[in-house]
C-alpha cells in the first residue's frame, strides 16, 4: 500500500491512542520489523517483552521519531505521526510536523540521559521554559511537583553525576512528565540499574498507572513488574508480535511454543 | 666571533619593541577572534543535512588546513587586488590569520561535539527541544570544556605565527627587533653566518 492511500486521519470511534499501521523498519538488509499493526487505547499501559532483537526498543524509537520508517504509517491520537497532510495526500513529515506531533509523546531511557550540566530541577524546567515557553516561576512548580512525587525533592539542586542510577532514572520520568505527554514511553528503564534500586522506579511507574490517565508504552525484562501493573503485554519475535493478550494469560497460559520457550528462558534466568 | 653587547642600545630601542609587542599581541588576538567565531560555524557548517554544503566546507577546511599559511596571507594581500579586492595589511593579515586558524577550531569542535553522547541528542528530541536550542543549551555547554585543551594550543600557534604578517609588512615584534639598522640581534646573527661558511 503506498503511503497516498492511508486516511488523512483516523475516523471518530476508531482513533486509538497510537496506531501502528503496517509499520516496516529495515537496517540495510536486515528487516527490524515486518508490517506491525499495534492499537494502544487512551490510557493502556501495553508492555512488550521478547528477545534482544526482536524490535521491541524499535517500536518505541519509531513512536518517538528517533528512527524513521521505511513502510506504513504511524498515528497518534488519530492523527498521523509519520506523515503530513499536503494537497489531499499524505507525504513524509518534514520537521515542522514532527515538532507539532512529538509535543504530545514523552520518552525515558535504559540510561536515563540527563543533562550532566543542570541540576535535577532545571533538567525538568528545561523543556517547561525553552520548548513550551512557560514563565519560570510556573515551570519550576510544575517540575517541583513531579520532583516530589518521585520522591527526589531534596536532591533537587543535585547535579545528576552525584546522583544514583536509580535516582537518576526517577529525575527523568519527572523531566519527561513536566512537558505533560499523553504517550509516556518506558525504554529499558530499569535494565541499566542495581537490582536494589530497581523498585524505586518501578514505585514511581506504578503510581503513574494508577493516578493519571497516562497512555504508556515499556519495554522491560522485568517480567513480574510487566504481570502486575499491564492492561495487555505483547511478546515480540523477530519483528513480528508472535502472541497477545492479558498478562495473566499470556504469562499464565502461553499459547504459541516460541512465547512457551522465552517465559521458561527467562524464568530459569531467575 | 665578534659580539658587543650595548646597554645603551637596548634601552633606546626598547619602547619600540614594545610598540612593535603590542602589534604582535593585537594581531594574535583579532586573529583568534576571529577563528574563535569562524571555527565554530564551519564545524556547525559540516552538520547541516543539506549535504552539498557540509561537502563544500569539508573540502574547505581540508584545503586550508593543507597549504601553509604564510602563502594564504600572500594570497588574500597580492592576488585579492586582482580581482578588485585592495585590503589594507592589517585587514589582509587578519582574515589570512583569522581563517587559518578558523579550519584548525572548527576540527577541535567538532571532535569536541562528536564526543557528546547520542542519548543527549536523543533526550533533546524526546524534549521536543528545537535544532537551536539543543546546540547552545544542552551540545555546546558539553563540547566546550574538552575543547579548551586544544583550543589553547592554538592561541600559542597563533602568536607563534604572527611573525608571518611581515611578509605583506605588518610589523610585529620580531620583524622589527630583526630589522632594526645596527641592533644586537642582527650583529649576533650577522657573526652567526660567518662562523657557518667559514668565512
Amino acid at each position: 500500500m503506498d503511503h497516498g492511500d492511508y486516511p488523512l486521519e483516523l475516523p471518530e470511534g476508531d482513533r486509538p491512542m497510537v496506531r501502528f499501521m503496517n509499520v516496516t523498519k529495515r537496517y540495510g538488509s536486515l528487516t527490524v520489523l515486518d508490517n506491525l499493526c499495534l492499537d494502544v487505547a487512551e490510557g493502556e499501559m501495553v508492555t512488550v517483552i521478547g528477545p534482544s532483537g526482536s524490535g521491541k526498543t524499535t517500536v518505541l524509537r519509531m513512536l518517538m521519531t528517533l528512527e524513521t520508517i521505511n513502510g506504513g504509517i504511524i498515528y497518534v491520537d488519530g492523527k498521523p505521526l509519520t506523515h503530513m497532510e499536503r494537497n489531499g495526500r499524505l507525504v513524509p513529515a518534514d520537521e515542522r510536523h514532527l515538532r507539532k506531533m512529538r509535543s504530545s509523546i514523552g520518552m525515558c531511557f535504559q540510561h536515563f540521559n540527563l543533562f550532566p550540566h543542570m541540576t535535577a530541577l532545571q533538567n525538568c524546567m528545561e523543556g517547561p521554559v525553552q520548548v513550551l515557553g512557560l514563565p519560570k516561576a510556573e515551570a519550576r512548580a510544575r517540575s517541583e511537583e513531579l520532583l516530589e512525587m518521585v520522591g527526589m525533592i531534596e536532591k533537587k539542586d543535585q547535579h545528576p553525576s552525584r546522583l544514583s542510577g536509580g535516582q537518576q532514572q526517577r529525575v527523568a520520568i519527572a523531566r519527561a512528565l513536566a512537558m505533560r505527554p499523553k504517550v509516556m514511553l518506558f525504554d529499558e528503564v530499569t535494565s541499566a540499574l542495581d537490582p536494589e534500586v530497581i523498585g524505586e522506579v518501578t514505585n514511581v511507574i506504578r503510581r503513574l498507572v494508577g493516578e493519571h490517565n497516562l497512555t504508556m508504552l515499556m519495554v522491560t525484562h522485568q517480567m513480574g513488574f510487566a504481570r502486575d501493573i499491564s492492561d495487555r503485554v505483547c511478546f515480540f519475535y523477530r519483528g513480528k508480535i508472535e502472541e497477545q493478550g492479558p498478562p495473566d494469560q499470556l504469562f499464565g497460559n502461553p499459547q504459541r511454543e516460541r512465547t512457551q520457550q522465552f517465559l521458561s528462558a527467562v524464568k530459569e534466568a531467575d | 666571533m665578534r659580539f658587543d653587547w650595548q646597554w645603551d642600545f637596548a634601552w633606546e630601542i626598547l619602547p619600540r619593541l614594545l610598540a612593535a609587542t603590542l602589534n604582535t599581541l593585537l594581531a594574535a588576538g583579532i586573529g583568534y577572534a576571529i577563528a574563535v567565531v569562524l571555527g565554530l560555524v564551519l564545524a556547525l557548517a559540516q552538520r547541516t543535512p543539506w549535504k552539498p554544503l557540509t561537502f563544500i566546507v569539508r573540502e574547505a577546511v581540508e584545503f586550508i588546513r593543507s597549504t601553509p599559511l604564510v602563502l594564504q596571507i600572500f594570497f588574500v594581500f597580492y592576488v585579492g587586488p586582482q580581482f578588485g579586492i585592495r585590503l589594507s595589511p592589517w585587514t589582509a593579515g587578519m582574515i589570512a590569520i583569522g581563517l587559518h586558524y578558523s579550519a584548525y577550531l572548527s576540527e577541535v569542535y567538532r571532535a569536541g561535539i562528536e564526543a557528546v553522547p547520542k542519548g543527549q541528542w536523543e533526550a533533546c528530541r524526546a524534549l521536543n527541544m528545537s535544532t537551536r536550542d539543543t546546540y547552545l543549551r544542552i551540545v555546546i555547554p558539553q563540547a566546550l570544556p574538552p575543547s579548551v585543551a586544544g583550543m589553547g594550543n592554538y592561541l600559542v600557534g597563533i602568536f607563534k605565527d604572527t611573525p608571518m604578517l611581515s611578509v605583506i609588512g605588518v610589523a610585529d615584534v620580531i620583524f622589527l627587533a630583526i630589522s632594526l639598522p645596527a641592533a644586537g640581534l642582527v650583529r649576533l646573527f650577522e657573526g652567526f653566518v660567518r662562523r657557518k661558511m667559514g668565512m
